[in-house]
């Protein structure tokens, strides 16, 4: 069976107008199966889109696309609680819990299980599937071997199992926003400084050397994943889906270059050649993967 | 700007002894100290097959440590010239020994800047935690081991340090 | 004072059997440690126990009326989970009195396994929500959760209204900025593993190089995290608490945090009035001269204050990183 090609949430703080366009293109891309709409990092930004998500549910549905609501990764104030408890009641949508504090709300649910809670073993895998998970995406530092271990796993459960194949990769989350500190203010009158940057703030080393990418309290990769050489293997370790992250990039060529290697139409070579000529600023990056430094590419 | 350096400690410190002479009551120090202490090369693991320049800063000789499970040796040299090691630990003589003997916490005196650190980083982590779990005074073991000499030397190093922390100079 | 305080636990940390002597001698309620391997999140060069260091080093704090908490709280990889099962069978047989942990895999085969023996959520389970703290309760009998350092004191007695169970909270030590077991930024730069390998900034991975005008350059891996003038105290260059450049700081900046460490010490009767059952010191890394020295503050500011007295812990700053401190995100959000 051919994985599948998901879009996971929108991790930046874009405009409703940009996430509107975005999805409306998305729901033109036949290749894609499942769409991750939702806020995963702050909860201030939830209510600029969250009046959205009917009409972005509508049309991506009727486009025969499964849409799924991604829930906060980081879950603290009452107000982060209040975002994920409404989510977790929406009755259209499955939700995806990036958090634990989902999980009690959803438990002996379907649901599926984000990037951001910590799956890493097959113990883990089966106790939530056991509780009603039926897909999970596992974090983006897992090495082939063990991929390969929660592939069997999965398999034998009958739970659905991605992984992100292309886009910036979540490192670290803070209770801390870094945009609000690097414009000197506080994550309490941040002032949505993080609208500034629709990939991400990049930080360089003290010698230049770039680095990693500050978006509000996550910390991602400076590289882009890019596991376009890693398909094939992937699908043999029972990965079902693969997710791209979305980018200010264009989205088509990525969705296509992936989709067209999945499906044989064109080598992993020109696939990479495709990509390139996006001209993203940063390298691509395999590491984690390949059991090395997760900015390397192997 | 030498002068300076050396100038609190006592002056039979700073005379070079010939190593002819120290070197073996160190060897001695060091089969005194692995002896009453086996489970330090445990600790090391396969760091015990590096070699660790320890350079007291205030006395005239440095010392490279290879704490190798089979043979582990200190040899005395008057300076590194021409050694090679794997990394290397400064700072003044009663610092390090302070610190081998747990009387002061090793990441402090790192991040105050009283001792610096160079090369495999892994290497200095390893001996410290591994010496950290010895009990008692390895600087009164080894001081013990010179004889006299040697416990006059650590009483007034001890004694300086004293006055250091008392008055702050 | 009106209402009598409860003693709080002190529970502190022990990075080998002499640390482990060192923390109970010098008062500890409980001391936390780790096997010598990935199963804990300290697995650094020549720090923690065998088996057999384990067993004594229990027998010595049990003689003493000191509890023993196991720390297994890393986040197996898949295919390695025996190594962590076979971590949690040894305490089990050596008799330790809790289990702390942060995979959800881990927790389930302690609750499975050995139910009579206490489950303490690990810090690096990240749970900083009443739902999270109590779906462990729920599925795994969770009797403590050792609280994220994100939270103000007003949120922490919040949170205790709204669990079941206990809860510990941190008050002296290295604070790490990013949220507690959902941090690969040691992997992305040295393909060590914070989750699964147990190591924040590996030693081995890790360098200074001390320039002509004494200027400290400090590397992980190929990456330049730091650069400390003559003068400056230098920091252990963890990522988080690197200085970085960008587009709007042309000059470096510490874009999470400053190399300081947490001290709770003025906030301690705020802590033992929101709730807080346990007061936790980190710190297993760190020599037996830093235990001996926090400890026994802690253990006279914490005795002070049960007895109704002003405690006092000048003393404890030059046991700080950089000789700096915080209250970190206790006091007020501001810090965040």
């Amino acid at each position: 069976m051919t994985a599948k090609i998901t879009i996971g949430p929108i991790l930046f703080y874009w405009s409703a107008e940009d996430k509107l366009e975005f999805y409306k293109r998305i729901a033109e891309e036949d290749a894609v199966d499942t769409v991750y709409i939702g806020e995963i990092v702050c909860g201030k930004r939830v209510p600029f889109f969250e009046k959205h998500y009917d009409e972005v549910i509508t049309i991506l549905q009727n486009s025969g696309k499964k849409v799924v609501l991604s829930t906060l990764s980081e879950v603290m104030i009452p107000q982060d609680r209040k975002i994920v408890e409404n989510a977790c009641k929406k009755t259209t949508v499955d939700i995806e819990a990036n958090d634990v504090s989902a999980l009690l709300k959803l438990s002996n649910t379907p649901h599926r299980i984000g990037q951001l809670l910590n799956v890493y073993n097959e113990d883990t895998l089966e106790t939530l599937a056991k509780k009603g998970a039926y897909h999970f995406c596992l974090p983006s530092e897992l090495p082939a071997d063990s991929i390969e271990v929660m592939g069997q796993s999965a398999k034998n459960l009958n739970v659905d199992l991605e992984v992100q194949v292309f886009g910036r990769m979540s490192l670290a989350l803070s209770a801390r926003c870094y945009h609000a500190r690097a414009y000197d203010k506080i994550k309490a009158n941040c002032q949505f400084v993080c609208e500034h940057d629709s990939d991400g703030m990049d930080l360089n080393t003290i010698d230049d050397k770039p680095f990693l990418s500050i978006n509000g309290i996550q910390t991602l990769s400076y590289n882009y994943l890019n596991l376009i050489n890693e398909l094939d293997e992937l699908q043999r370790k029972n990965i079902t889906h693969f997710r791209i992250s979305p980018h200010s990039h264009d989205i088509s060529t990525i969705i296509n270059s992936f989709n067209d290697v999945i499906n044989d139409n064109i080598s992993t070579k020109e696939a990479m050649l495709k990509l390139q000529s996006l001209e993203i600023p940063a390298p691509f990056s395999n590491g984690f993967y390949h059991k090395k430094s997760g900015y390397c590419f192997i | 700007m030498l002068l300076n350096r050396f100038k609190k400690l006592p002056t039979f410190l700073l005379r070079p002894i010939p190593l002819k002479i120290l070197q073996p009551a160190i060897n001695r120090a060091v089969s005194k100290v692995i002896e009453k202490n086996p489970q330090i090369f445990d600790r090391l693991a396969t760091n015990g097959n590096k070699s660790i320049l320890i350079n007291p800063t205030n006395l005239p000789m440095v010392f490279l440590f290879k704490p190798n499970h089979l043979n582990p040796s200190v040899y005395a040299y008057r300076n590194e010239n021409g050694l090679s090691y794997d990394a290397s630990i400064s700072g003044s003589v009663l610092t390090l020994l302070s610190m081998i003997d747990g009387e002061l916490d090793g990441d402090a005196l790192f991040f105050t800047r009283d001792i610096v650190i160079n090369g495999d980083t892994e290497a200095i982590v390893a001996l410290r935690n591994a010496f950290d779990d010895v009990d008692g005074s390895i600087a009164n073991d080894i001081a013990q081991i010179f004889g006299r000499i040697g416990k006059k030397s650590l009483y007034l190093l001890r004694k300086i340090k004293r006055q250091e922390q008392k008055y702050g100079y | 004072m009106d209402t009598k305080i409860k003693a709080p636990e002190l529970v502190c940390p022990a990075g080998t059997p002499a640390s482990l002597r060192t923390a109970v001698d010098a008062g500890a309620d409980a001391v936390y440690c780790g096997f010598r391997n990935a199963t804990n999140a300290r697995n650094f060069p020549g720090l923690n126990f065998t088996v057999e260091e384990m067993t004594t080093s229990v027998d010595y704090a049990h003689s003493r009326d000191t509890q023993v908490l196991l720390a297994i709280n890393t986040f197996p990889p898949a295919g390695q989970i025996e190594l962590w099962k076979q971590a949690i069978n040894d305490g089990a047989n050596i008799g330790v009195d809790a289990f702390i942990v942060a995979d959800i895999g881990v927790a389930r085969y302690i609750s499975d396994n050995f139910p009579d023996i206490r489950l303490h959520l690990s810090v690096q389970a990240g749970a900083s929500s009443p739902e999270a703290i109590k779906y462990y309760c729920q599925e795994f009998g969770v009797k403590r959760v050792v609280l994220p350092r994100i939270l103000t004191v007003e949120e922490i007695s919040s949170i205790h209204k709204q669990i079941p169970c206990e809860i510990e909270a941190f008050i002296f030590g290295n604070i790490g900025m990013m949220a507690e077991g959902r941090c690969s930024l040691t992997n992305y730069a040295t393909g060590v593993s914070t989750n699964m390998d147990g190591v924040c900034s590996p030693a081995s991975h890790i360098k200074y190089e001390e320039d002509e005008n004494k200027n400290l350059h400090s590397k992980i891996n190929d990456f330049t995290i730091d650069c400390f003038s003559c003068k400056e105290n230098a920091g252990y260059p963890t990522i988080c608490k690197g200085r970085y450049t960008s587009d709007i700081h042309k000059d470096p900046y510490y874009a999470f945090e400053e190399p300081v460490s947490l001290n709770l010490s003025s906030l301690l009767p705020e802590l033992i009035k929101a709730g807080v059952t346990a007061l936790k010191i980190e710190g297993r890394q760190r020599s037996r001269a830093y235990v001996r020295d926090v400890v026994s503050a802690y253990r006279l500011a914490v005795d002070n204050i049960t007895a109704g007295k002003e405690p006092d812990l000048k003393n404890l700053i030059a046991l700080t990183e950089g000789n700096k401190e915080t209250q970190g995100a206790f006091k007020s959000k501001v810090w965040r």
